[in-house]
């Protein structure tokens, strides 16, 4: 239980340092807000009269106060841009970046145990040796690159999808799914290639232990070793693996969002820091953080729960 | 014993296929420094899109340029950035992390906190953050990627001192009257020497990603000047028109990010 409040704790402490951290990093941004949004030859008045409105004439303490108050409930005022709230503007794109990332971490578990557990039955055999090297080709290929690759030979040649034609889930799900099934490949590629070979070196790893050799002098066929006995430890250090590649896989679907003109959030992010548009950047920021924290806490549970060792610590 | 020696031989394979890409990629950086076949930024309406002939081995891209001139001057330019920024990195890192490896205590405590939390967010988003506090081009984003690989150098010079300095020789060198400066750069520093250099190649690589990725973004080096980012980011417009303008770019981070990653491995084995 104490193990469990520690990591609370310390994951609240965590996310208050980000707002803090993003907080301050906007307030040093050079120039007045105000001043800049309503251009320099403004009247003073109606300059003093947005400062007042955005809250900007309190003072520093009471500002971040008001921003933790609001981005704990969601709120994080109205982007400059487009003037609705930020909430709402993160909420209506915040599906697309789910659904991307949820696929392709489906691909990324159903595709990589599989082929790590075949590459490590027959260490330098030709199974392990051919896809060693794919792998290690594909880990080179960034996801926008493969995205682009994908877009030219199944967009543009094959005609499997028209590439740009983005299809909203409310209009059509199936449609929907099935354009999404391009971008969350080329974001799930390079990272098969990367925790295929994670596994491959924590099953081999497992394979020279104690118990390997019990269960086969028990009788166990190679399979039910390596499936029921082999696979259930070698996943242990690929749970802290995943939740680094589920940071990344966040963090590709920015870029993988362009190529494939997806209204997610990183297209948003992208949009709005090239028209300074803060209120929605700072927002942007805070959520992808949080959710990355947050995936490393439950990562962090799920460790502990298979492998009580680590309480210890 | 035979399947050792089997083993042996792959991995040499992978150093020489890597060191033979490499070198492929620095050829075409080295001479685009002094010398492209045309002018990188020279356009022309008659050239536009052109397949790749004898003339224009890559082709040309939408405003008649030469490919292959864009490429070296690219590729060129993304080196840069990349070399500028893992040497801002692994300066400031080593620092960071041999003082805190070093002394130990309450600072190295608050710092390495800190680094864990900076070095669990992806480094496309940390830049991005601060590519929206100061703003596009090519010297922030030099700057930004600079200051956003710090942590997982200090985090791997960290944790050597922490063995290092524990070993025998260090202190022989204590009694023999060095001081704590002197120990940590003269006598530790050089022992980090074979796990710094697997971890520069795989800083270079994670840097060339990061600069294409922020440049395809738009957020990195700014047209008309090239980036292997940049140039992908304008190929994707024209795909299907001219393919040729996306793979060029596209296959040059491929076989660079391959080939450093071979040199590191065969490093990283060799030590471990």
């Amino acid at each position: 239980m104490r193990y469990y409040i520690k990591k609370v704790i310390s994951l609240i402490m965590v996310l208050f340092l980000i707002m803090l951290l993003t907080f301050i990093a906007f307030q040093v941004i050079p120039g007045d807000s105000a001043l800049s949004r309503l251009g320099v030859d403004a009247e003073p008045e109606a300059v003093e009269a947005l400062r007042e409105s955005l809250g900007l004439n309190k003072s520093l303490p009471e500002r971040f106060f008001s921003f933790l108050s609001g981005a704990v409930r969601g709120d994080f005022g109205n982007s400059y841009q487009y003037g609705k709230p930020v909430g709402e503007l993160l909420s209506a794109r915040l599906s697309v970046t789910v659904w991307l990332a949820v696929l392709s971490i489906f691909m990324i578990i159903a595709v990589s145990v599989p082929l790590g557990l075949v590459c490590s039955r027959k260490e330098g055999g030709v199974a392990d040796r051919i896809i060693t090297m794919v792998t290690q080709t594909l880990m080179a290929v960034p996801a926008f690159f493969l995205g682009i690759v994908i877009t030219l030979i199944f967009g543009l040649v094959l005609e499997w999808f028209a590439p740009g034609a983005y299809i909203a889930p409310g209009e059509d799900f199936g449609g929907f799914l099935r354009y999404m099934i391009f971008p969350a490949v080329a974001i799930a590629v390079p990272k098969i290639a990367m925790t295929v070979k994670f596994l491959k070196t924590s099953v081999l790893r497992e394979l020279k232990l104690d118990y390997v050799r019990t269960a086969r002098s028990k009788g166990n066929s190679e399979r039910a070793v390596l499936w029921r006995h082999v696979l259930k430890n070698a996943l242990i250090p690929v749970i802290t693996f995943m939740g680094m590649v589920i940071a990344d896989v966040l963090a590709g679907s920015i870029v993988v969002e362009k190529v494939f003109n997806l209204p997610g959030i990183g297209r948003l992010l992208i949009t709005a820091i090239s028209n300074r548009d803060y209120p929605v950047v700072e927002a942007g920021v805070v959520y992808i953080g949080s959710v990355v924290l947050i995936v490393n806490f439950i990562v962090d549970l799920l460790y502990q729960k298979v492998d009580p060792r680590v309480r210890i610590k | 014993m035979k399947q050792g020696r089997g083993q042996s031989n792959t991995k040499n394979w992978n150093m020489v296929i890597g060191i033979a890409l490499v070198s492929v990629v620095l050829l075409f950086v080295v001479v685009g420094l002094f010398w492209t076949p045309y002018e990188p930024t020279a356009m022309s309406a008659a050239l536009k899109n052109k397949p790749p002939s004898l003339l224009h081995p890559f082709g040309t891209d939408y405003m008649g340029r030469d490919i292959l001139s864009r490429v070296m001057d690219g590729a060129g330019r993304t080196f840069l950035i990349s070399i500028v920024t893992v040497a801002i990195g692994l300066t400031a890192g080593v620092l960071v992390g041999a003082f805190t490896g070093y002394y130990g205590g309450i600072v190295d405590e608050i710092l390495m906190r800190l680094n864990d939390t900076l070095t669990s967010f992806p480094s496309i988003l940390l830049a991005i953050v601060f590519v929206s506090l100061i703003g596009t081009g090519e010297y922030n984003i030099i700057a930004v990627l600079g200051v956003v690989f710090i942590p997982s150098f200090a985090r791997v010079v960290r944790s050597e001192y922490i063995v290092q300095k524990e070993l025998d020789y260090v202190r022989n060198a204590r009694l023999l009257g060095a001081g704590n400066l002197r120990i940590m750069f003269v006598h530790i520093l050089p022992n980090t020497r074979p796990i710094l250099l697997s971890t520069i190649t795989i800083g270079l690589n994670n840097a060339i990603l990061a600069e294409a990725g922020m440049s395809y973004l738009s957020l990195g080096v700014q047209p008309p000047n090239a980036s292997l980012g940049s140039m992908l980011s304008e190929a994707q417009t024209y795909l299907l028109s001219a393919p040729w303008f996306a793979l060029a770019p596209g296959l040059m981070i491929v076989f660079t990010v391959l080939g450093f990653s071979m040199i590191s491995e065969n490093i990283g084995k060799k030590n471990g």
